[in-house]
């Protein structure tokens, strides 16, 4: 079993690689794509390379640009400026020619409620003419791997979030396309069904296939093998998740203290740290490298308001990261 | 009792209807439009009704005759023909409302109080027409004295076609087959691309490889044989319950509605590319529908509108199959008689499916 297991990996890295040198190009490399809605600017500036063969995260707060960025790369939307070569095509100019290679899950369910799941997933097929012996067995295999073979008489409105969604993806790769864009794939989702989910797509990356996900979960971004911060239509980060937990910028301490309501407002008084969050009977601080002893400046501070408290150094999480990147832009706007 | 939550509900319903902007103008247009249209259709005193004269006398006398039947203006003289069969072939045609028909001895036929001296051939097929027909009965036979001496001789004959026993439902079926088929098919596809918008469906569908033409086109052709069964079952209603007659062939009957069907469900379609909502879509419909009934033909004749309301209602889809079903249905007209009634629905088609694709955008912004 455990063979092989490994064998299959290597078929698939083998697979990946081929891909690779057969086309070696990034899958979307985007450059200065820009969105105005009238004065709103939803999208500025962003510059991506998205490798073949990984999934790569949008991790940004409702609002950040993700879906607006995701609707340009597969020509929704027309970019106000800048613009993308998606698998090689470039983008809004040969959209046409990139619809039969790319797959898209929409943020809200937009398959038919009214139809059953097999009878969406035969509406799909036919969508993208896949012939008539692809279709079925393309069918057959994504409803039994999707876990949807009993439900396949089911209508999909009447099924669960978690079952819609596995639904949603089993359509998007039904025609097997080359790079899948997923907005908020799991917004509607418990844990568990996330957790299966992600198993797929590390399953599909793994047979070549280029995944940019939006999610705003902390979880699910580090899951990514690359992963982008949006906020406010900026790209504020972009690397793999242990590059930018190395990289804050900033040191994290967890604080102790008695009355933690007491003490984030008085280090929030002190402008020399970033920044507090209240978790339960903790405190996480963020204080910027540029001091050289944050330990030592929060003791103090803390000490001056009479606050007892127990300061340990603590490793960035992806939270941190946002937290400290999402900071650094704002100082710069 | 708490007004403020009255209120709250009042403010709230203004404020939404304030950023519905179709609905807005429909609440303005829907009283000013449909007032005109009726004041202009509603016309009880009709004239102009469309005429042609075989005149086969051709002497002086039936040449004064025709000049006063002219006279009246409830005529309109738009043809001169050779024999009364080419005045019924133009009934048939829907060309006509009127045939004039003055046969060769018409001069002696005027001094003869036993034979009528001028026929008029009626399209019975509209009953306002045929009452306003009766009224030429009274016109003089020209200025000739011996005609004036016999005055009070009936000699012009009303010859009514089509529908001699003048029964309601042989006038209102082949109308209202239209008026059913315009609503129906209009209220399917208005409601098409709005209601694929508001569940999301679009914004999938739209990222496919489909075509605009393709969707539009598969949306189209199955209601074309929902309609198809409807005009079937109306029919056969008709037909048996009110012994509404097809004098015609049933095949063309069903080619033209084809025709007529798919211009609706394209109409419907551009509708759908401008409606927001499904609520705005039935909105726009009932605007269309409205006129459909009323400046089509199918209440009120369509020789006794204005030229306006005229227009208007040559743009209507169903005032062309009115007379194509009324041509087929009663007169036994052809299709190839008809040809021009099919091309105008034809040419609406294709301008209602054009515009309906350049307006459907492939994109969100």
């Amino acid at each position: 079993m455990a063979f092989q297991f490994r064998s299959r990996c290597r078929a698939a890295v083998i697979h990946g690689e081929s891909r690779n040198a057969m086309n070696n190009e990034f899958a979307i490399s985007a450059r200065g794509l820009s969105k105005s809605f009238g004065d709103l600017t939803a999208v500025r500036g962003l510059d991506l390379d998205l490798p073949r063969a990984q999934i790569y995260g949008f991790l940004g707060p409702n609002g950040s640009g993700k879906t607006t960025a995701i609707r340009m790369l597969c020509g929704l939307l027309k970019p106000t400026s800048g613009g993308a070569q998606v698998l090689g095509l470039s983008v809004p100019g040969s959209s046409d020619a990139l619809k039969p290679r790319i797959g898209y899950m929409t943020q809200k369910f937009s398959l038919y409620g009214d139809l059953t799941v097999l009878e969406n997933m035969q509406f799909i097929a036919d969508i993208y003419a896949l012939r008539r012996q692809q279709r079925k067995s393309r069918i057959d295999f994504l409803l039994d791997d999707y876990n949807l073979s009993e439900k396949a008489s089911q209508l999909a409105g009447t099924m669960s979030g978690g079952q819609k969604q596995r639904l949603a993806l089993a359509c998007a790769v039904l025609h097997q396309p080359e790079l899948l864009l997923l907005d908020e794939p799991t917004s509607a989702v418990d844990p568990r069904n996330r957790r299966d989910f992600w198993s797929k797509l590390f399953e599909l990356a793994d047979a070549g296939t280029a995944i940019l996900v939006s999610t705003h979960y902390m979880d699910e971004a580090e899951r990514c093998h690359r992963l982008a911060i949006l906020d406010h239509g900026v790209k504020v980060a972009d690397g793999t998740p242990a590059q930018l937990q190395a990289s804050t910028g900033m040191t994290v301490l967890e604080i102790h203290a008695q009355s933690p309501r007491e003490a984030q407002i008085a280090l929030l008084a002190n402008t020399a740290i970033a920044s507090v969050t209240q978790l339960g009977i903790r405190l996480r601080v963020l204080v910027s490298d540029s001091h050289k002893d944050a330990a030592a400046l929060v003791a103090s501070t803390l000490h001056e308001h009479g606050i007892q408290s127990e300061i340990t150094k603590a490793d960035a999480s992806l939270e941190d990261v946002f937290v400290a990147s999402t900071l650094q832009s704002a100082e710069e706007r | 009792m708490r007004p403020v939550r009255i209120f709250a509900i009042m403010r709230k319903e203004l404020l939404q209807l304030k950023r519905d902007r179709i609905s807005l103008a429909m609440i303005v247009g829907i009283p000013i439009m449909q007032i005109l249209l009726f004041g202009y259709a509603i016309n009880m005193d009709v004239r102009n009704l469309r005429a042609a004269v075989a005149d086969q006398a051709n002497t002086h006398s039936s040449r004064q005759f025709v000049a006063s039947l002219a006279q009246t203006q409830i005529l309109v003289i738009e043809k001169a023909v050779a024999t009364p069969q080419q005045l019924q072939d133009l009934l048939r045609a829907g060309q006509i409302s009127v045939g004039v028909h003055l046969p060769f001895d018409f001069d002696r036929r005027v001094l003869d109080k036993h034979r009528a001296a001028a026929h008029l051939l009626v399209d019975g097929s509209d009953p306002t027409i045929l009452g306003v027909a009766n009224q030429l009965v009274n016109v003089p036979l020209g200025a000739m004295p011996a005609a004036q001496g016999l005055s009070n001789v009936r000699n012009i004959e009303v010859r009514p076609f089509y529908n001699p026993e003048r029964r309601t439902a042989v006038n209102v079926v082949p109308g209202l087959v239209g008026v059913i088929l315009t609503l129906t098919m209009m209220m399917f596809t208005a409601v098409a691309i709005v209601r694929e918008r508001e569940r999301g469906n679009l914004e999938l569908l739209i990222n496919t490889p489909i075509s605009t033409a393709q969707l539009m086109i598969g949306k189209v052709l199955p209601y074309i044989a929902i309609g198809l069964i409807q005009l079937a079952l109306a029919i056969a209603v008709g037909r048996t319950l009110f012994q509404v007659p097809v004098h015609g062939s049933m095949l063309e009957l069903y080619v033209a509605a084809s025709v007529f069907i798919a211009a609706n469900l394209s109409l419907g379609l551009f509708v759908s590319t401008v409606a927001k909502t499904q609520f705005q879509a039935m909105q726009v419909t009932f605007f269309v529908l409205l006129p459909s009934i009323l400046l089509s033909g199918f209440v009120f004749p369509f020789d006794g509108m204005p030229d306006i309301a005229r227009w208007l209602g040559e743009a209507l889809p169903i005032t062309h199959f009115i007379r194509i079903t009324r041509g087929i249905m009663l007169k036994g007209a052809s299709i190839s008689e008809l040809s021009h009634e099919i091309l105008a629905l034809l040419a609406f088609t294709t301008i209602a499916m054009s515009a309906a694709v350049l307006r459907f955008s492939r994109r969100l912004d």
